[in-house]
């Protein structure tokens, strides 16, 4: 399976923290996002928005448009104790083609078997020495982010680890 | 000599040759030989020298625990020296070369330290070169340097590249014979996710040369098979040149996996939920007086070189054993057409079924009767016998090229007690095995290291793999599935007789030659010595003679070295016990260790929205944390020292901007903010107004201050808190350890924006103008925007959040904007500000314009050990509150003497002189404090310091002493640190 390494810009991020069972943050969430509020490690999609479960009392809201988003949670949320903010530019997010699984074993400390994560699954984890979070959104298809200053760094790890002949095929091949 | 045989050797295809050089020559094996294989086929059976004594040596073993055949391989980037030739394939072109000696392997100067050998006795180098002290270091270390020692290490930059690989499994198997193969079976059957690891670059193990029949195929063609069943099921991984190295904790295993491709060697972090160790046995050698020669083996090793390789080691093969299973070395040697003239049994009798086929095919055989010296000088010539209980008298001689040995074998605990598995002494079959009374247990209570087949001390085949089946079925809490039959060629053995030095009473002179740790050239004489001066832990007695302490990490030499110590010590042999078995099972290079991690992926460098223009206008970088910033802006031809002065009165001239995004910024949110931010800082938080900011010192535990910072209140109840470049991380983690853990109840949320904003200082009396000339929404008058205010607008069309904050005493402003439009702004001041001369300035300007001021960093002056009162910041410690984190330290007695460091400016005596940063000020021989910022400040056109000195604000106005050198002392006046605009009159228009 060929193998890619896409930078993905201008996509939203929001960082939401609060109560996740208060129905009224779960009614603000859906309503920004059309996105119910996931479980534990999980991601939910709608469209170009997702929601994914990042501690039990955070959640991160990617979206079209955050400071918008920003406002109408804030706004919804009046009165309820939360914090959203704006995290679009502290980020970078990576899209991977091909054998992820493979790539990603390489530096994050997570169990990548099919058995064990899947499509609609989050992991905040590392890549080599920093901090990432990654998903898939189709068999084929991973997306990583990390922060913004890392963002070279991440790029030159994922272009190495796809190096043709590279891979350890454990998962695939 | 060895010889290759005219056929045979189930490894190798013949097929297909492939030639290497070793030592330069010209030489050619098959494809599927080891590199050690490929000498023995060309008669090279001296490989190298010993570490100490430089003496002949040649392969002892077939496998990871050879001690000799140890070689450099390759050359510049891809040398790497000390490689084990038994278990090196032989590649195309390779270029082998034998280690420690000159100026040739055949005749060596160093062998010298043979005839030195009465001189070099054990723990030499404590006895001998004590006295006088200096001439270690300069005569006798370097001396000893030259003359021991394996292969150099390379200078050059490692060619090849390395990766990690993080691995989960429910069960691990390490080891891929018969018991591993069994053990995988029963695994894989109950449904687990199975991962087998084999060091070897073939499965079967010890199935591939024994003549052992499984489920009716010959052993190595069922190997073979049963290895392509399990890969082929889908809950199985199977790797093979892949070493387990270390078993830690928790189920955490490392391996290496020797690959091909771009990765050289692959290090799996593993996490194993059970880890069944099928690792066999080692053969263990026994003591006699030239067992070190080349041509000495032990007889598995040589049984291996005849059935896998082809390999003749010699025409004629004496074999010395206490044991049975040797005699299937001379049976193999004897069905190669080789002669087998005698075998020296130590055993009174030997009546087995493999002895009694060995007498059938004319063997002769001598019981009782034990190997007294062999004789050659870079090879065996013959041996001489004797009785093995014996004093060493000689009853005959036998020429022969070889000497198979065998002592018997001891199971590979060593990955069974990284963590912690106990050995019991099986007295029976003379060797430690695994206790199953007392197994590495992990987080559950249960055993998590389960040791199967002869790693658990079951040695004969048809046992090895129901113990292994029973061990997986205990991993896997399951019932053990059906194992194959299997058939040995014999079914019965007789018990061996312990034997580790023949003959048991051999005269010291014949002590003194029989080594038992090859490659650092212990003898059973010096462990004796070790004995008699009282070392009586085998510990001690491994670090004092070396023994077991080279690369081999003793594989052979241990069970040996500490049967010779019972024996002096007159203990039995569990008393004295084994040394204790730690990682790597053998070595792993320092390259697979560091993984990607080399070049530009080392080390992470985190660069901000700007970093590729500074990078581009003369950046010279200062590493700040993991941030990469600009020291300085060097124009051409400009030093940094002129560039940072450059950009210092440029700032206090007209105007500067600095690229302040490394700044932590933490957005704290909730109902209880101020109060939650009120025990952070020392200073009160919750009276600050929406709309401005304050300056606050965040003390830990002990009263010290570990951070400092403006905090902004944004509304009622969310604050922006700035932290300090390095300490942006920790802060954001203390606050959620705090809140996570003792101020649960308190309703605040941390969020940690650092990244979210790039933040662009514009400084000097000129910032206002630049600012408005940038295009701006913003109300920059005194009265809207005052000191210590801020406000939200928009500069250039890009939303922006002013801080009105001085860390110059300039006018200032510290614009915060979403990174993404960092640059666009940076470039919109850079062109509004052309007409007042605007100036990027780098950290070290920014250091200088902060120290004219007498301003603090954190870092600077303080070192974890600074109380506020001690940087005269007692205005910056709230009187009213009732608690913040440190307050109670405060109070201890050793924060309130009055003859503590204190803060205070230094103006040198010679003003065009600038203090050592770090000097120490001496007072009547007292060192009575130090400098902690020091620079020349083109402002004031002199060198400024500050220092932390005792009693430091009694001692306005007098001249210390600092001593940089023999015969240099800079004096220096102590006077207020604020050097400039005492008054802060700058900061305020």
């Amino acid at each position: 399976m060929s193998k890619r390494i896409t930078r993905i810009t201008g996509r939203g991020m929001v960082t939401l923290r609060g109560d996740l069972s208060d129905p009224t943050l779960t009614a603000a969430v859906t309503a920004a996002t059309g996105c119910a509020v996931p479980s534990l490690r999980q991601i939910v999609w709608n469209g170009d928005q997702a929601v994914a479960w990042m501690s039990p009392d955070e959640l991160l809201l990617i979206v079209t448009d955050a400071p918008t988003t920003v406002t109408q949670l804030s706004q919804a949320l009046t009165g309820i104790h939360h914090l959203a903010a704006d995290v679009s530019d502290a980020r970078a997010t990576f899209r991977i083609t091909g054998p992820w699984r493979d790539i990603l074993a390489g530096g994050a400390p997570v169990d990548l078997h099919p058995d064990a994560f899947q499509p609609g699954e989050i992991r905040r984890t590392r890549l080599g020495q920093v901090a990432a979070a990654f998903w898939a959104t189709n068999p084929d298809t991973a997306e990583l982010v990390c922060f913004a200053s890392v963002a070279e760094f991440v790029g030159i790890w994922l272009e190495t680890a796809a190096t043709e002949g590279a891979e350890p095929n454990l998962y695939a091949g | 000599m060895s010889a290759r045989l005219p056929t045979g050797g189930r490894l190798i295809d013949r097929g297909l040759r492939v030639p290497f050089r070793f030592n330069g020559q010209h030489m050619t094996g098959f494809n599927g030989d080891t590199v050690t294989s490929a000498l023995l086929a060309d008669g090279q059976t001296l490989m190298g020298r010993s570490f100490k004594y430089h003496r002949p040596r040649g392969a002892v073993a077939a496998g990871a625990e050879e001690p000799n055949a140890l070689f450099a391989l390759g050359d510049g980037g891809a040398f790497e020296p000390n490689a084990r030739g038994t278990v090196t394939p032989l590649t195309e072109g390779a270029q082998v070369r034998s280690q420690n000696h000159w100026p040739s392997l055949q005749y060596d100067v160093g062998q010298l330290n043979d005839l030195m050998s009465k001189f070099f006795p054990a723990g030499f180098y404590y006895k001998t070169f004590i006295e006088p002290r200096a001439a270690w270091k300069h005569v006798f270390e370097p001396v000893i340097r030259q003359a021991a020692g394996l292969g150099p290490a390379t200078t050059k930059p490692d060619d090849d590249s390395y990766a990690y690989l993080y691995a989960y499994t429910d069960v691990l198997v390490i080891g891929a014979g018969l018991a591993g193969l069994s053990a995988a079976s029963t695994a894989a059957e109950a449904g687990k996710r199975v991962l087998v690891l084999e060091q070897n670059s073939y499965p079967g193990g010890r199935l591939m040369v024994d003549p052992v029949e499984v489920a009716g195929q010959e052993g190595h063609d069922w190997a073979r098979a049963e290895w392509a069943r399990l890969a082929a099921l889908p809950n199985v991984t199977m790797r093979l040149n892949t070493m387990a190295a270390g078993v830690y904790d928790h189920g955490y295993v490392l391996a290496r996996e020797a690959c091909s491709g771009p990765i050289r060697e692959r290090l799996w972090r593993i996490r194993a939920g059970k880890i069944i160790t099928a690792t066999g046995a080692i053969e263990r050698p026994i003591a006699f007086a030239g067992n070190d020669k080349p041509g000495v083996m032990l007889a598995s090793a040589v049984r291996d070189y005849v059935e896998l390789y082809g390999i003749s080691p010699g025409d004629r093969t004496v074999i010395l054993t206490n044991n049975d299973d040797a005699y299937r070395t001379a049976l193999s040697l004897v069905k190669a057409g080789l002669s087998v003239p005698m075998i020296l049994d130590v055993r009174e009798q030997a009546l087995g079924p493999l002895p009694k086929e060995a007498r059938s095919h004319g063997i002769r055989v001598e019981v009782g009767h034990g190997i007294v010296e062999a004789h050659g000088l870079n090879g065996v010539h013959s041996i001489s016998f004797g009785r093995a209980n014996g004093e060493g008298a000689v009853l005959g001689q036998i020429p022969c090229e070889c000497v198979a040995v065998s002592g018997g074998w001891s199971p590979v605990v060593h990955l069974y007690s990284h963590c912690g598995g106990k050995l019991t002494w099986d007295a029976e079959q003379i060797m430690f095995r695994p206790d199953e009374t007392r197994v590495p247990t992990g987080a559950d209570g249960t055993p998590f290291v389960i040791p199967a087949g002869s790693a658990n001390g079951v040695m004969f085949a048809q046992d090895v793999a129901v113990d292994a089946a029973e061990a997986a079925a205990r991993a896997t809490g399951t019932t053990p599935t059906k194992t194959p039959d299997v058939t040995a060629d014999f079914d019965s053995e007789e018990p061996p007789t312990p034997a580790w030095m023949i003959p048991a009473n051999a005269p010291k002179k014949l002590r003194s030659k029989a080594f038992l740790d090859f490659q650092n050239d212990v003898k059973v004489a010096d462990v004796e010595l070790a004995a008699r001066e009282g070392y009586e832990s085998v510990e001690h007695t491994k670090r004092y003679t070396t023994l077991g302490m080279a690369t081999d990490q003793g594989k052979l030499s241990n069970i040996p070295g500490l049967a010779i110590l019972a024996q002096s010590l007159g203990e039995p042999i569990p008393n004295v016990g084994t040394t204790t078995f730690r990682p790597p099972y053998t070595p792993v290079t320092i390259g697979t260790l560091a993984g990607e991690a080399r070049g530009p992926l080392f080390k992470p460098t985190r660069k901000t929205a700007m970093d590729a223009w500074h990078a581009a206008n003369g950046a010279e970088w200062e590493p700040v944390s993991d941030w990469r910033r600009p020291y300085a802006y060097r124009q051409k031809g400009e030093s940094t020292e002129a560039a940072v002065n450059r950009e210092v009165l440029a700032v206090r001239g007209s105007s500067g901007m600095l690229d302040a995004s490394t700044l932590g910024k933490i957005l704290v949110k909730g109902p209880d903010a101020g109060a939650f931010l009120d025990l952070l800082y020392t200073n009160k938080m919750s009276t600050l107004k929406p709309g401005k900011c304050r300056y606050g010192l965040m003390l830990n535990e002990n009263g010290f201050i570990w951070d400092d910072g403006v905090v902004a209140r944004l509304s009622d109840d969310s604050f922006l808190v700035h932290t300090t470049t390095g300490n942006s991380d920790r802060v954001h983690a203390h606050m959620e350890e705090w809140l996570q853990t003792e101020w649960w109840d308190m309703r605040v949320y941390a969020a940690n924006l650092t990244e979210q904003y790039a933040q662009i200082a514009v400084v000097g009396p000129n910032a206002r103008k630049v600012i408005e000339a940038a295009g701006n929404t913003l109300d920059m008058s005194a009265d809207a925007l005052p000191f210590m205010g801020w406000a939200d607008g928009e500069i250039a069309g890009c939303p922006v959040r002013a801080y009105r904050i001085s860390f110059s005493g300039e006018l200032s402003y510290e614009i915060a904007v979403p990174a993404g439009q960092g640059m666009t702004l940076w470039n919109a001041f850079l062109e509004a500000g052309k007409a007042f001369d605007i100036t990027p300035y780098g950290t070290e300007a920014l250091h200088v314009l902060r120290a004219e001021k007498g301003f603090i960093m954190i870092g600077d002056e303080t070192d974890g050990t600074v109380t506020p009162q001690d940087l005269n910041m007692s205005w910056a410690v709230s009187k009213k509150k009732d608690d913040f984190i440190g307050k109670r330290a405060l109070e201890r007695a050793d924060l309130t003497r009055p003859d503590r460091k204190q803060l205070v400016g230094l103006e040198t005596v010679e003003p065009s002189v600038v203090l050592p940063d770090g000097a120490h000020a001496v007072e009547k021989g007292e060192m009575i404090g130090h400098v902690t910022s020091t620079y020349f400040s083109p402002t004031l056109g002199r060198s400024i310091a500050m220092a932390l000195i005792e009693r430091g604000s009694e001692r306005d106005g007098e001249v210390l002493e600092f001593p940089v050198a023999k015969d240099r002392t800079i004096k220096a006046k102590v006077v207020d640190p604020v050097f400039y605009d005492k008054e802060g009159a700058r900061q305020n228009v």
